[in-house]
C-alpha cells in the first residue's frame, strides 16, 4: 500500500527524468556509432570509427591536456581547500558555521561572474599588473591572461568552496581527544597530522579532488574564456563538434569517453569513501 | 584538534582574500565613471543608468526570468513529490537513488548535448520553451534533495495519526505535511530558481539560435567574448548580488540545509 503511494508520488518527477535526462543520454551512446552524414547529418549505419578516432593521437593528446590541468587544478584546489576547513574546524565552534557560510558563498554566483573577475584580474592593464607598477615594476611582465595558468586559476577559483565544504564535514567530526591522544603518546604535531588527523579526513579530501577534477575536465567555459581560445580541453572540442563543425556521431564518442573518464574517478571517490568510513578508526 | 591560532588566523586570511579580491574589485569597478575595466577615474553610477537601456540585456533579463519562473515552478511540484515519495517508500532502491542523483553530478556539457540531440532528432523546435523542459531536469533534483533533508527529520507518527483518523492522502499531504515542509520547500524553490538564473551551459545549447531566445548568462557570455563594455562590470554585479540575496533568503528558511550541517 505504502509502495504504491509512493510510486504515484515519484511517476511525474520520474517521467520527467526519465524523458529530459536518460533518454537523451541513452541517445548520446547510440549516437557514437552512427556515420556522419555528408552534409553534416546522421547516417545510420554502425561504425566503431567515431571511437577510434578519440583515441587518435591528435585527440588522445587534447585528452591527456585537458585531465592535467584538471588534475593541477584539483590538486591546487585540495591543498588550499583542506587548510581553509582545517582552519576553519580550529575555530571556536559556535563561530564555525558563519565562517564556513562566507565560505561558501563564493561558489553560489555566477559562474560566468568569476570568471570574468579574472579576466578584469589579468588582463595586460588588470590590476595585477597595475599593482606591479605601483610597486616599482618597470621590467617586461609575463602574458597572464589567455595561458594555462590563467585557466587552472580560474578552475582553482571557481571550485575551491566545494573542497571547503568536503573537507569541513570529516574535520569537523573529528574527536579532538583523539589527537590529544597522539601527543599526549609523544607524537608530533607534524606526525599527528600525517598519521591521524589527515587518515581520519581523507574521504573528504578524496571527494574534492575527484569533484573538482570531473567538472573541470569538461569545463569548457573557463578554457574559452580565460585560455582566449588558445587551446582546446574536452569540453571545447565536444562544444565545436556539436556547434561549429557539426559532427554530432564525432561529438558523441568523445562526450562517451569523457563521462568513462569521469565515471571511473567518481567510482574511485566512491570506494575510497566506503573504506574510509570503515577505516578511519583502525 | 590543536592547530597554532597564527596559523590557522594566516590561511583564514589568505584563503578569503583569494576569494573575495576578485569579486570585490569587479564592484568597484563597476562604479567607475570612465568605464574602463582598469583605470579610476572617479565614482558614478552612470553605468548602472545605461544599463538600464540596453533592450539587448533587457530582454535577455525577461526571458531568463520566464525561464527561472517556470522551472521553477514545475521543478517545486515535481521535486516535493517525489521527496515525499521516495522517503515513505520503506525499500531503498538503488536505481531510483541514482536517477534522483544524477541530474547534480552529470557535467553540464554532457546534458546540454545529450538535450540538444534528443530536441533535434525528435523535432522540438528549439527556444526557451526547450530551455525550461531542461532546466526542469536540474532543478527538481536539487527541490527533492533539500526537501528530503527536511523529511529525515520529520515526525512521522504525525502523517500517521492524520491516515488513522480518516484523513485521505492528497489531505494528509496537504494539510499536515505541507505546513511542516513549507519552509524547506521554499528553500528549495528559491535554491532552484537561482540555479536557473545562473545556468548558462545547458541554457546555450538548447535555445536554439534565434537572438529572441537568449537568456541572461547566455548575453553576459556574448559579452565577455566579443566586446567587454562597461555595462558587463553593472550586469556582473547585479546578478551576483540577486543569487546572493536569493540564497541567503533560501538559507534562512531552511537553517543550514545548504551548506551542511
Amino acid at each position: 500500500m505504502q509502495d504504491r503511494k509512493s510510486l504515484f508520488l515519484m511517476t511525474p518527477a520520474l517521467a520527467w527524468l526519465t524523458a529530459f535526462m536518460v533518454v537523451p543520454c541513452l541517445l548520446i551512446l547510440t549516437l557514437a556509432f552512427f556515420r556522419r552524414g555528408v552534409y553534416g547529418g546522421i547516417e545510420y549505419t554502425f561504425t566503431l570509427e567515431n571511437l577510434r578516432l578519440v583515441i587518435d593521437p591528435l585527440y588522445a593528446w587534447i585528452f591527456l591536456k585537458s585531465a592535467w590541468i584538471a588534475g593541477l587544478a584539483a590538486l591546487i584546489a585540495s591543498v588550499i581547500g583542506y587548510a581553509a576547513a582545517f582552519a576553519i574546524a580550529a575555530l571556536p565552534r559556535r563561530n564555525q558555521p558563519l565562517v564556513l557560510f562566507f565560505a561558501i558563498l563564493p561558489f553560489w554566483s555566477n559562474y560566468l561572474v568569476r570568471t570574468y573577475a579574472w579576466i578584469v584580474l589579468l588582463n595586460r592593464e588588470g590590476l595585477i599588473v597595475g599593482l606591479a607598477r605601483g610597486l616599482g615594476y618597470e621590467g617586461e611582465l609575463p602574458a597572464m591572461l589567455y595561458t594555462e595558468t590563467a585557466v587552472v586559476i580560474g578552475l582553482v577559483y571557481n571550485y575551491l568552496p566545494f573542497v571547503i565544504l568536503a573537507c569541513y564535514a570529516p574535520l569537523s567530526r573529528l574527536n579532538p581527544e583523539i589527537a590529544e591522544a597522539s601527543s599526549d603518546l609523544g607524537a608530533s604535531g607534524w606526525t599527528t597530522f600525517r598519521r591521524v588527523i589527515l587518515p581520519m579526513s581523507f574521504t573528504g579530501l578524496a571527494t574534492g579532488f575527484v569533484f573538482v577534477f570531473v567538472l573541470s575536465i569538461g569545463n569548457f567555459v573557463t578554457p574559452a574564456l580565460l585560455g582566449g581560445g588558445q587551446f582546446q580541453m574536452v569540453g571545447n572540442l565536444v562544444y565545436a563538434q556539436f556547434l561549429t563543425a557539426n559532427d554530432w556521431p564525432f561529438g558523441a564518442a568523445i562526450s562517451m569517453v569523457l563521462i568513462a573518464v569521469m565515471m571511473l574517478f567518481l567510482t574511485l571517490q566512491t570506494f575510497v569513501a566506503e573504506r574510509g568510513s570503515g577505516g578511519g578508526l583502525r | 584538534m590543536k592547530a597554532p591560532a597564527s596559523l590557522t588566523l594566516t590561511i583564514l586570511v589568505l584563503v578569503f582574500a583569494f576569494l573575495y579580491i576578485p569579486i570585490s574589485v569587479l564592484v568597484g569597478l563597476s562604479f567607475n565613471a570612465g568605464g574602463m575595466p582598469t583605470a579610476w577615474t572617479g565614482f558614478s553610477l552612470k553605468w548602472y543608468g545605461s544599463l538600464f537601456q540596453n533592450q539587448d540585456i533587457l530582454r535577455a533579463a525577461w526571458n531568463t526570468l520566464i525561464v527561472a519562473l517556470v522551472s521553477t515552478f514545475f521543478a517545486t511540484l515535481l521535486g516535493t513529490l517525489l521527496a515525499i515519495g521516495v522517503e515513505i517508500r520503506r525499500r531503498r532502491g538503488r536505481m531510483i537513488e541514482t536517477l534522483i542523483f544524477a541530474p547534480m553530478v552529470i557535467p553540464d556539457i554532457v546534458l546540454a548535448i545529450a538535450l540538444l540531440s534528443f530536441f533535434s532528432l525528435t523535432d522540438f523546435r528549439l527556444g526557451l520553451h526547450t530551455v525550461i523542459l531542461s532546466h526542469v531536469v536540474f532543478n527538481l533534483a536539487f527541490v527533492c534533495a533539500v526537501v528530503r533533508a527536511r523529511l529525515r527529520v520529520f515526525d512521522w507518527s504525525v502523517a500517521e495519526a492524520s491516515a488513522d483518523l480518516g484523513a485521505s492522502m492528497l489531505v494528509t499531504l496537504w494539510r499536515v505535511m505541507l505546513p511542516v515542509l513549507a519552509p524547506a520547500i521554499i528553500a528549495g524553490a528559491l535554491l532552484a530558481f537561482t540555479l536557473s538564473v545562473d545556468e548558462f551551459i545547458i541554457a546555450f545549447f538548447t535555445a536554439g539560435s534565434s537572438r529572441a531566445s537568449i537568456t541572461l548568462p547566455m548575453q553576459i557570455y556574448s559579452m565577455i567574448r566579443f566586446g567587454i563594455t562597461p555595462e558587463i562590470n553593472v550586469l556582473a554585479v547585479l546578478v551576483m548580488v540577486f543569487s546572493l540575496v536569493t540564497l541567503t533568503l533560501a538559507q534562512r528558511f531552511n537553517r543550514g540545509s545548504l551548506t551542511g550541517p
